[in-house]
């Protein structure tokens, strides 16, 4: 078989990003769509550590620095909704239209 | 040491990684979701540990698939998602959103077909022992500046963290 090259992983890694962002564009849930999330941040990591096998170290720094940005913004999104949660009883993101007039 | 099945591996891990993807975003239980996305967290560590990571695939592992999806759900438990388990999973705007990604995907597949030669193979000397120490060093080194700006980052992130779920401040 073929071997692998830099091109699989980037093509997994698109195929990621992909599903992710069907996810935050089609689903009602805000837990999924904050989940489609990590699966765009993944398919970058992924994508940065591909490349960091050809260019050096500095890919991996970069992947690590994208998971701490994860870490904090799922645990502020995380907290948003359960603030939203508290004030209308519901998790969909279509009900979230507080500041719509 | 010369990596062995090195194709079968990556065919493996990757498919699991996009098998639970397309899991994560097509089950109406939220539970399923996360474990769905915890299995394809753990097999895109294998994939980084393929591509000469162990840092931060051990990384990935710990903090990812052991911290944030903990989070996650713990979240679902606070949450009452039973109603929202009966009602429609899909928005109204879902027929755009669809294409809109499949446009992207083209745009990228497009890339990938007639850039190809933009990613030759120049395989840099992987590094086997000394990964993690090399991290080290670029993180206390060239990176100082954006690593102190990260814990800043987490500190906002715990602080509002708490306000936005707290009831009364």
């Amino acid at each position: 078989m073929a071997p692998i090259t830099t091109l699989h992983y980037l093509v997994v890694a698109a195929a990621l990003f992909i599903l992710g962002v069907i996810g935050v564009l089609t689903r009602r849930n805000v837990v999924i769509i904050l989940m489609s999330i990590e699966l765009i941040l993944n398919a970058v990591n992924l994508n940065l550590v591909a490349f960091s096998r050809m260019w050096g170290l500095h890919g991996q720094v970069f992947a690590i620095f994208v998971i701490t940005d994860a870490a904090a913004e799922a645990a502020v999104g995380l907290g948003i909704l359960i603030a939203f949660f508290r004030n209308k009883e519901t998790v969909n993101m279509d009900e979230v239209d507080l500041l719509k007039w | 040491m010369q990596p062995v099945a090195t194709t079968f591996f990556f065919y493996f891990l990757s498919g699991i990684t996009v098998l639970s993807g397309i899991l994560v975003i097509t089950r109406n239980n939220a539970v399923h979701s996360a474990l769905a996305l915890i299995l394809g967290l753990l097999a895109q560590a294998g994939l980084y540990l393929m591509l000469y990571a162990p840092f931060v695939a051990g990384v990935q592992i710990i903090l990812y698939a052991g911290g944030i999806m903990v989070l996650f759900l713990f979240v679902i438990m606070l949450v009452n998602l039973e109603r929202a388990q009966k009602e429609e999973q899909f928005n109204k705007q879902w027929l755009v959103g669809l294409l809109a990604a499949v446009a992207l995907g083209g745009l990228l597949f497009a890339v990938y077909v007639k850039g190809g030669t933009l990613f030759t193979e120049h395989i840099a000397q992987p590094v086997e022992n000394s990964n993690t120490q090399q991290i080290g060093v670029m993180l206390y080194g060239n990176y100082m500046f954006a690593f102190e700006i990260a814990s800043l980052l987490l500190l906002v992130a715990i602080i509002g963290a708490v306000v936005m779920a707290k009831k009364r401040i």
